[in-house]
């Protein structure tokens, strides 16, 4: 398959797509990544199944959010290999063409667009041609349009929808974000830390959102709160100094002697 | 739902609307006043009148075009004032060619400066030069070269913020030195003037300033209307969104890098079209124009008119020019304390310039109702890139 | 003759006065010859000025030297040979020639000139340079040779080669040896000039080189004397490439000089832009301050022009760490975190304070002294001297660097500046008063733009565009090196310093600043973080 990774920047059109006859959507392959000597990740293994719902968790500087960035593109490893499918190589790509390639990312701080309204921000995430003449003769279809009203009914922000995003508060803007990724409609969706600043109840509905998603989309969660984690989790990656420690469902990795060394230990008393 | 969603339509359309109105009337006043009444007359607006008028023109598009990549882009261009220029020496040359053998010298080919240089036929860029059309297509392709050469160099490798601002000012100071020498073919020191005439009108008739006048106007509205539907557009959307977060931006899909080409090409364009229009009202162009210190008033005016708004950019432009003429005029040492203080009040005091006092007046008047959408214009204090 | 006289007291206090008398013969010699000035003839002078420098009498000087400048006289009543020294009102200092004796005033009525022509003037002046080769001050005697190898004179010559068995100083020797050659070179036969040739082809002095390609021209193109040739044109050759060895040494020196300079103007910038992230526009407008503070100093204290950098450096960094400090309490403080607004509401203060200087001071450049010990230049070979007050500024500027390497590794002060640009919120936990430091560490900045502008004052105009000129040029530096990095300031300020100076001789200095310019933009566009940049993830 022969992929036009730049395309033309007044049209981009879509032309990745993942293989992932294999099952599996996201290869991540002997990765490192140092800063001034520190070893951020070192060496890691991970793959995500298609379909799949990942949480990964680990004590801070474990290398959750380095690993994100690789992914995503914002940080290049020094060494090793990331696939999306089998045939896309993400280190060739830069963050935006990952991102049109079907891979989504919550940030960990909430980051939308606070001058534009909520209904432009779920616009412009929108899934579609991404180029630049698109964009500057764009309207808006009767079936987009449906979409986002879609998504602005799933992340509960109808009545806001013509607020600036600036205006939200912590939790919506948490929402937004997700609606945001929602309406790109990505193969993998990354999510750091989704719960944070959220109450209960919006937890259990962030919980039912992520479940509900997988399926469709494979999803990797980042979380400190072990509670959400096990309520979502089927399979839970443990990172430790920038490698994995330990994979399996919850009670495994629970039941793991190094785990419960290096990090459950420290929650659980 | 419908309602909300027309309101803001209507208001969004009506402040293109409003500004082309008030355009068109004063142009139109201005004319009428000065063909029509005497001199002597209440109404008579002079010649002299006429000519500021189209130099504040001229500002006000200038202003528009660095809006454009500050205000929405949140790109501070610093050298805003070298596309100025580049559009102007585009104009100059032909202007120049059009001077034909009345110059000192009278040498059909040649300009004098290249006569006084002892030079015997005129350089390869220059080719041309006396073709209106080559002359049109030079003050568009110019200032659009250097833009894009400049910003694909820039935006690619993600330079950004002060960093970029600080290039700008060094790019237009180096072109600022550049035309400063003899062998660059563009009469150093004391750049182009002498002009005679364009399109076969001469220069110094009130009717050719008049008419020059008029076109500024119409030039100003048609590039009031592209600036008005490219931030209004989804691509104003994206631009605005890569100004309050650029990386997230890329996350979503976009290469802001090459938004921020294309706005910067356009925004120099406008600029360029400025400088062209600029340069038979005011009789002269040289290297001075290039000048860091023009390109930052530029600035200063948009920060006064608001940034983010249009209309708040041909508000300052005309202000503050207005300004200047009068303080020039009354107490020359006076203006650069003044235009000193404008731009520490203003960054202080006035964040969001007239237009944000405006917009606070009307929100007062018409506090906004849950659910309203709020105006694109209407921005929050700008946040920016590190 | 106001400016000649100390140089004459001086000269005439050195002579050594007991070497009169041992040679009595020769001082009556000159006695009666001296005698003979007022009664000879115009046509006559010639042979009897030639007699008197001959005598070798440690006065000779003392007469020739009126002689040529129209300052030699004699009393109408005695004939008594005279220079004058000082008239005022008429009246004249006299001072016998012989004795060296001050002699009451006299009305002019009282004295008669002793007249002389050009061409005894030239005569004179050609007879004084070769008493000076006889000199017993070495510096007397190399300068009298150097003017002698570029303006030769058989006389001399002859002399020449007779000195040059006795001359115990080496470089003298070398300068001998070289006037000898040339002369070898201009008339000898062909071998000569051949052995001369090769001989010469080490030596820089400009007149040597064109002593070389004089002959070379003399011989034509199409006669044989080929080897002769050869050796010539090998000669030209050897001495032009040294040359561009020693020019290129000179240009590195320029350019450390003009790196130092901009280390100068950009290590303030350095801290307040590199350390604490503020963008100052008005950074210019602090070194103009100083270099003006250098003025006014100067203009107090006129009778201390000496001391007066002395006193400036430490003034300036006061006038501008204030003013610098008022300008964070007053304005920047406002604005953090918002870098494009801090940069505009700078360049209005930089508008401003431009504005000022010109009311008080006036639009008009400055004129600020250059003390003695700043003039003058080191002198390392005919094509390499080096200037004193660039060499000064290259050591003042890593000085200032230094001490500023020193407050901000171990002074408490540095530990909070870096504290606070590193974590503010958490220095602020550690009961770092940031708001104080960022005075501080602003004024810090300040203050050495400052100081920087009392360097400035000695090399260019002081003047209210003095700043501007510079600001660009600083940023760039600071960029260039990366942000936060002193020892990358340094660099790139020695880096830009001399690539300029390489390009300035082969495309003058506008072309060379604007290629400077552009390749910098160039390369910060290919690496925006510059030379050293922050690594990590901190670093976004």
């Amino acid at each position: 398959m022969i992929v036009n990774k730049h395309g033309s920047p007044l049209y981009s059109t879509e032309n990745l797509n993942p293989d992932t006859r294999h099952g599996m959507i996201l290869y991540v392959e002997d990765v490192s990544v140092s800063f001034d000597g520190f070893k951020a990740l070192n060496d890691l293994n991970l793959y995500i199944g298609d379909g799949e719902l990942r949480c990964l968790i680990g004590a801070n500087g474990a290398g959750k959010t380095t690993l994100m960035d690789v992914i995503t593109g914002k940080t290049r490893p020094d060494t090793g290999k990331v696939s999306f499918g089998q045939q896309i190589d993400l280190l060739e790509l830069d963050e935006s063409e990952i991102a049109r390639a079907g891979i989504g990312r919550k940030f960990q701080k909430p980051t939308v667009f606070e001058a534009l309204t909520v209904f432009e921000n779920l616009e412009l995430s929108l899934s579609g041609d991404k180029g630049i003449l698109t964009s500057l003769f764009h309207k808006l279809s009767g079936e987009q349009k449906n979409k986002i009203d879609e998504v602005l009914e799933t992340i509960g922000l109808i009545a806001e929808r013509y607020y600036p995003a600036g205006r939200l508060s912590h939790g919506q803007k948490q929402w937004l974000e997700i609606g945001m990724l929602l309406a790109a409609e990505p193969r993998l969706l990354l999510v750091d830390e989704p719960v944070t600043g959220m109450t209960t109840q919006e937890t259990e509905r962030t919980a039912e959102l992520l479940t509900s998603l997988a399926g469709k989309h494979s999803v990797v969660v980042v979380e400190h709160d072990m509670a959400f984690v096990r309520s979502i989790a089927r399979k839970v990656t443990v990172l430790h100094q920038g490698t994995v420690l330990a994979e399996g469902s919850m009670d495994e990795v629970q039941a793991n002697k190094q785990v419960r060394e290096v990090y459950l230990g420290e929650e659980q008393d | 739902m419908d309602t909300l969603l027309n309101s803001p339509m209507i208001k969004k359309m009506s402040s293109l609307h409003v500004v082309i109105a008030i355009l068109f009337i004063s142009t139109l006043y201005v004319t009428v006043c000065n063909l029509f009444f005497a001199e002597g007359s209440a109404l008579h607006v002079s010649d002299y009148t006429v000519s500021l008028l189209g130099k504040y023109l001229c500002y006000a598009l200038l202003a528009l075009a660095v809006d454009l990549v500050w205000g929405y882009c949140g790109i501070l261009s610093l050298g805003h004032g070298a596309f100025f220029a580049l559009g102007g020496y585009a104009m100059g040359m032909y202007l120049m060619r059009q001077i034909g053998d009345r110059g000192v010298y009278g040498n059909p080919e040649l300009p004098d400066f290249m006569v006084f240089l002892n030079w015997t036929e005129i350089p390869w860029y220059w080719a041309g030069s006396d073709n209106a059309l080559v002359m049109i297509l030079l003050v568009f392709a110019g200032p659009g070269l250097l833009a894009y050469i400049f910003g694909t160099l820039a935006f690619r490798s993600r330079v950004s913020g002060v960093y970029l601002s600080i290039m700008t000012q060094a790019m237009t100071y180096a072109l600022l030195l550049s035309f400063f020498r003899n062998e660059m073919g563009f009469g150093g020191n004391n750049g182009l003037t002498d002009f005679k005439e364009l399109f076969g009108f001469s220069l110094q008739s009130p009717t050719t300033k008049l008419a020059l006048f008029v076109a500024t106007a119409v030039v100003l509205a048609i590039g009031y209307g592209i600036s008005h539907f490219i931030v209004n557009s989804k691509m104003g959307r994206v631009v605005t969104a890569i100004r309050d977060s650029e990386s997230r931006v890329r996350f979503v899909g976009y290469k802001p890098e090459h938004y921020k080409v294309w706005i910067f090409v356009v925004s120099a364009m406008l600029a360029g079209v400025a400088g062209a229009l600029y340069v038979p009202q005011v009789g002269i162009i040289n290297p001075g124009e290039f000048s860091p210190l023009n390109s930052i008033e530029i600035v200063i005016w948009v920060a006064i008119g608001g940034r983010g708004t249009l209309y708040g950019a041909l508000v300052g432009a005309i202000v503050v020019s207005y300004a200047k003429t009068r303080f020039t005029a009354i107490m020359p040492e006076a203006w650069l304390f003044g235009l000193g203080g404008l731009f520490v009040l203003v960054t202080l005091l006035l964040p969001k310039g007239l237009a944000g006092l405006v917009t606070n007046l009307m929100d007062k008047l018409d506090p906004p109702s849950q659910g309203k959408q709020s105006d694109i214009e209407n921005t929050p204090p700008v946040a920016e890139n590190k | 003759m106001l400016r000649l006289f100390p140089f004459l007291f001086f000269f005439v206090l050195s002579l050594p006065v007991f070497a009169a008398e041992d040679d009595v013969q020769g001082e009556s010699e000159l006695i009666s010859l001296v005698g003979q000035l007022p009664s000879t003839k115009l046509n006559k002078l010639s042979s009897l000025i030639e007699q008197i420098a001959d005598t070798s009498a440690p006065q000779v000087r003392a007469i020739l030297e009126p002689l040529m400048a129209g300052d030699l006289y004699y009393l109408k009543a005695n004939k008594q040979v005279v220079s004058v020294s000082e008239d005022t009102n008429n009246q004249y200092q006299l001072i016998d020639v012989l004795s060296n004796e001050a002699l009451p005033t006299v009305s002019k009525s009282a004295i008669k000139k002793v007249r002389t022509n050009n061409r005894l003037r030239g005569q004179i002046r050609d007879l004084l340079a070769n008493l000076d080769l006889t000199s017993d001050q070495v510096d007397v005697r190399i300068s009298a040779l150097k003017l002698l190898l570029d303006k030769p004179n058989k006389a001399a010559i002859t002399a020449v080669n007779k000195l040059i068995k006795t001359e115990q100083d080496s470089e003298a020797r070398d300068l001998m040896s070289a006037i000898l050659l040339v002369e070898q070179l201009e008339n000898g036969n062909d071998a000569e000039k051949l052995s001369a040739a090769k001989q010469l082809s080490n030596r820089l002095e400009p007149s040597v080189k064109n002593a070389l390609v004089s002959q070379l021209q003399k011989i034509p193109g199409s006669q044989q004397g080929g080897s002769l040739k050869a050796e010539l044109s090998n000669a030209i050759d050897d001495i032009e490439q040294q040359i561009s060895v020693f020019k290129l040494v000179e240009n590195l020196f320029f350019g450390l000089s003009l790196g130092s300079v901009l280390l100068l103007a950009a290590i303030g910038l350095a801290i307040t832009f590199g350390v604490m992230g503020v963008i100052n526009m008005a950074h210019g407008e602090m070194m103009m301050l100083g270099a003006y503070t250098t003025y006014v100093i100067q203009q107090t204290f006129p009778s201390l022009i000496e001391y007066s950098l002395l006193m400036a450096v430490p003034a300036a960094f006061l006038v501008s760490g204030f003013v610098g400090i008022l300008i964070e309490r007053g304005v920047i403080r406002f604005l953090k975190g918002r870098p494009l607004e801090t940069l505009l509401a700078t360049f209005g203060i930089s508008l401003i304070l431009q504005q000022l200087v010109r009311t008080v001071f006036s639009p008009l450049n400055r004129q600020v002294e250059a003390p003695l010990w700043m003039s003058g230049s080191l002198e390392i070979n005919p094509v390499l001297s080096i200037t004193y007050n660039r060499l000064y500024i290259i050591i003042f500027s890593l000085m200032v660097f230094f001490s500023l390497l020193m407050i901000l590794k171990r002074s408490s002060l540095g530990l909070h500046v870096r504290a606070v640009s590193q974590n503010r919120d958490m220095a602020r936990a550690l009961s770092v008063k940031s708001s104080w430091v960022d005075a501080i560490t602003f004024g810090l900045g300040s203050g050495i733009a400052g100081v920087a502008g009392v360097a400035l004052s000695q090399l260019t105009n002081v003047g209210p565009n003095l700043g501007q000129a510079y600001i660009i040029d600083s940023f760039l530096v600071v960029v260039f090196g990366g942000v936060g990095n002193l020892w990358g300031t340094l660099v790139a300020a020695m880096t830009m310093g001399t690539f300029n100076k390489i390009l300035e001789p082969s495309m003058g200095p506008v072309l060379a600043n604007i290629i400077v310019l552009v390749s910098l933009v160039l390369f910060i566009q290919k690496r925006p973080k510059g030379l050293f940049p922050q690594k990590g993830r901190a670093a976004e």
